[in-house]
């Protein structure tokens, strides 16, 4: 995959950052975009955290991709997240492959591509590699920070290390600890790239020969659990591809094999092997109640900011057990929680489609906290 | 606002932390705040109450207060609030321990049984009571467990919970409420408050 550099925008962030694995990096890029205005008083500006396969392009047209940003149906003019009035920032993750300082950077210690010479990351390396962000734009307090999925596990962490910078939190479908069915579905994905010959050990970049099929597997696998079954159902069901009867071979007979199969091939233009890995990685690592003294509890102790905690019922990669645990840690520590469940059939996905309940949940939150903090100040 | 809610706001002291369970709309805990900053927060089952609560900016948790109230650390709140929800629960006397033990002090609004339209309904008619406070059929009312202040004032007795205040409401009438005049509010009163500790 290639991209045009000239339509992404990067600090360098020059503090040495020291990592979760005990290597210290400095001097590296963080890549992000910007949509809507920051007002004179500086206290419309909301952080996005994208998930495991996103990046900083939330809204709008993607450059890089010529596609919807990958939050469209949240972010934008009288959107949900409304670009007329909030000024959003999203950053691309530490070990990404959109611009921020990942495996498929450079090393200027041999000319060679990192590949699994990057260090392993971890959530909370990605949150303080993307703060300096907020001094950049001369930020103190964001009004709010959003996040589903792994973006909500980066928000969750961020609210942990950074209390006061922010005045509200929206984690959505998300989960304060890894659990085992959710590592093991990243560990599938994983064995699906590193199996593939082309892999070679993650270094793959020179004769730009990469391992297509290994992370296009990786990606189907991913989708499934991203949907819900009774979604799958109603929109594939055993319906035949192009086709009046089975033809018995392993072509892509079915509607849902012949999607999945065009999920993965166009994520492979998209998307770099390694970063995956990565990723991933950090995401099997993350459990914010083993930060602190008191589990979970200790993570929130203390906190003024305001949260609202959302989950979808047919959800089944981060069910609503998952956020009801955080629910749970932040009133036992006397948070200002709110939560919601919201009733659908679109699976995890539900936040990034049209699901109007939640998409009408998220603006009243945003909206009603804004004249909030606007008033407090 | 219905006089049950302008009864517990003055009942309670402003800046203190106040749980509203079965919160529906938000109504009252918008009050709490904007009238005496109050720290309100709720809890409500139904999804599309609980993102009006949102919208309006409150802190409000989806969740069933039978099963979900344990998430609360003891004397989390200076007062816990349950309006006319008590006898919908299918065991109410769970339910108002946990209220107990998650605030210093719990105040408790209950459709009275004991009512005088309630009584005629029975005597006269033969038939389950429909009126202003107990609106729903037999066969679709969410009550399962109906009671007269007088029940509930001797399950307080009973069980040693102190009834701090009680307060009848009868239309726009309120009253008090002691152990010498409850036969008659038991009578005359639709609604009664009570503030337990």
């Amino acid at each position: 995959m290639n991209y045009k550099i000239e339509n992404i925008k990067q600090i360098t962030v020059t503090k040495p950052l020291k990592l979760d694995c005990g290597q210290t990096i400095k001097n590296f890029p963080i890549a992000y975009e910007t949509y809507g205005k920051l007002n004179e008083k500086k206290n419309n500006a909301i952080l996005i955290f994208h998930a495991l396969t996103g990046d900083q392009f939330v809204a709008e047209t993607n450059p890089v991709t010529n596609k919807d940003g990958w939050w469209n149906t949240a972010v934008g003019p009288g959107k949900a997240v409304d670009t007329e009035k909030y000024f959003i920032i999203c950053a691309n993750v530490l070990g990404g492959c959109m611009g921020s300082f990942g495996p498929k950077n450079i090393n200027i210690k041999d000319g060679e591509p990192y590949g699994l010479k990057f260090p392993v990351i971890t959530i909370r390396d990605m949150i303080k590699a993307q703060e300096s962000l907020l001094e950049h734009f001369g930020v103190q307090k964001l009004l709010s920070v959003l996040g589903g999925s792994m973006g909500g596990m980066q928000l969750l962490q961020f609210c942990a290390l950074y209390p006061d910078k922010t005045f509200s939190a929206v984690p959505i479908a998300s989960t304060a600890s890894h659990n085992a069915q959710q590592i093991a579905l990243n560990e599938l994905a994983r064995q699906a790239i590193m199996s593939d010959p082309l892999w070679n050990k993650g270094n793959y970049y020179k004769d730009k020969k990469i391992p297509k099929n290994g992370l296009a597997v990786a990606r189907m696998a991913a989708h499934i659990t991203y949907m819900s079954d009774k979604g799958l159902q109603e929109r594939f069901g055993r319906k035949l591809q192009e086709k009046k009867d089975y033809e018995f071979t392993f072509d892509a007979d079915f509607q849902i094999e012949s999607y999945l199969r065009h999920q993965g091939n166009v994520f492979v233009d998209r998307f770099d092997a390694n970063s995956y890995l990565y990723i991933s990685r950090a995401m099997d690592y993350f459990d914010l109640s083993k930060q602190f003294k008191n589990g979970l509890v200790g993570a929130f102790q203390k906190h003024k900011t305001r949260f609202l905690i959302i989950s979808f019922s047919s959800d089944w990669l981060y069910p609503t057990k998952n956020s009801k645990d955080i629910v749970i840690a932040l009133n036992a520590s006397g948070a200002n929680v709110a939560f919601a469940e919201i009733k659908t059939d679109k699976g995890h996905d539900s936040f990034l489609v049209n699901e109007p309940e939640f998409l009408e949940t998220l603006k009243g939150f945003l909206d009603s906290n804004f004249e909030i903090f606007k008033n407090e100040k | 606002m219905k006089n049950e809610f302008k009864i517990i706001i003055n009942l309670l002291p402003a800046q203190s932390r106040v749980l509203d369970v079965g919160c529906g709309d938000g109504t009252l805990i918008e009050a709490l705040i904007n009238q005496k900053d109050i720290d309100a927060r709720g809890i409500e089952l139904e999804e599309n109450k609980v993102k009006q609560c949102i919208s309006k900016g409150l802190s409000v948790i989806q969740g069933n207060a039978e099963t979900e109230l344990g998430q609360f650390p003891d004397k989390a709140f200076d007062f816990v609030i349950l309006s006319q929800t008590l006898q919908a629960f299918y065991q109410p006397e769970n339910v108002l321990n946990e209220l107990l033990r998650i605030g210093k002090k719990v105040i408790i609004s209950i459709p009275n049984f004991g009512y005088w339209q309630v009584r005629t309904s029975l005597l006269f008619f033969g038939k389950m009571p429909i009126t202003k406070s107990l609106p729903d059929s037999w066969y679709n009312t969410p009550n399962l467990h109906v009671c007269s202040i007088k029940d509930f004032y001797q399950f307080c007795d009973k069980k040693k919970i102190k009834m701090d205040r009680i307060i009848g409401i009868n239309n726009e009438k309120i009253s008090s409420i002691n152990r010498v005049n409850l036969e008659m509010k038991n009578l005359l009163s639709e609604v009664g408050i009570f503030l337990i500790s």
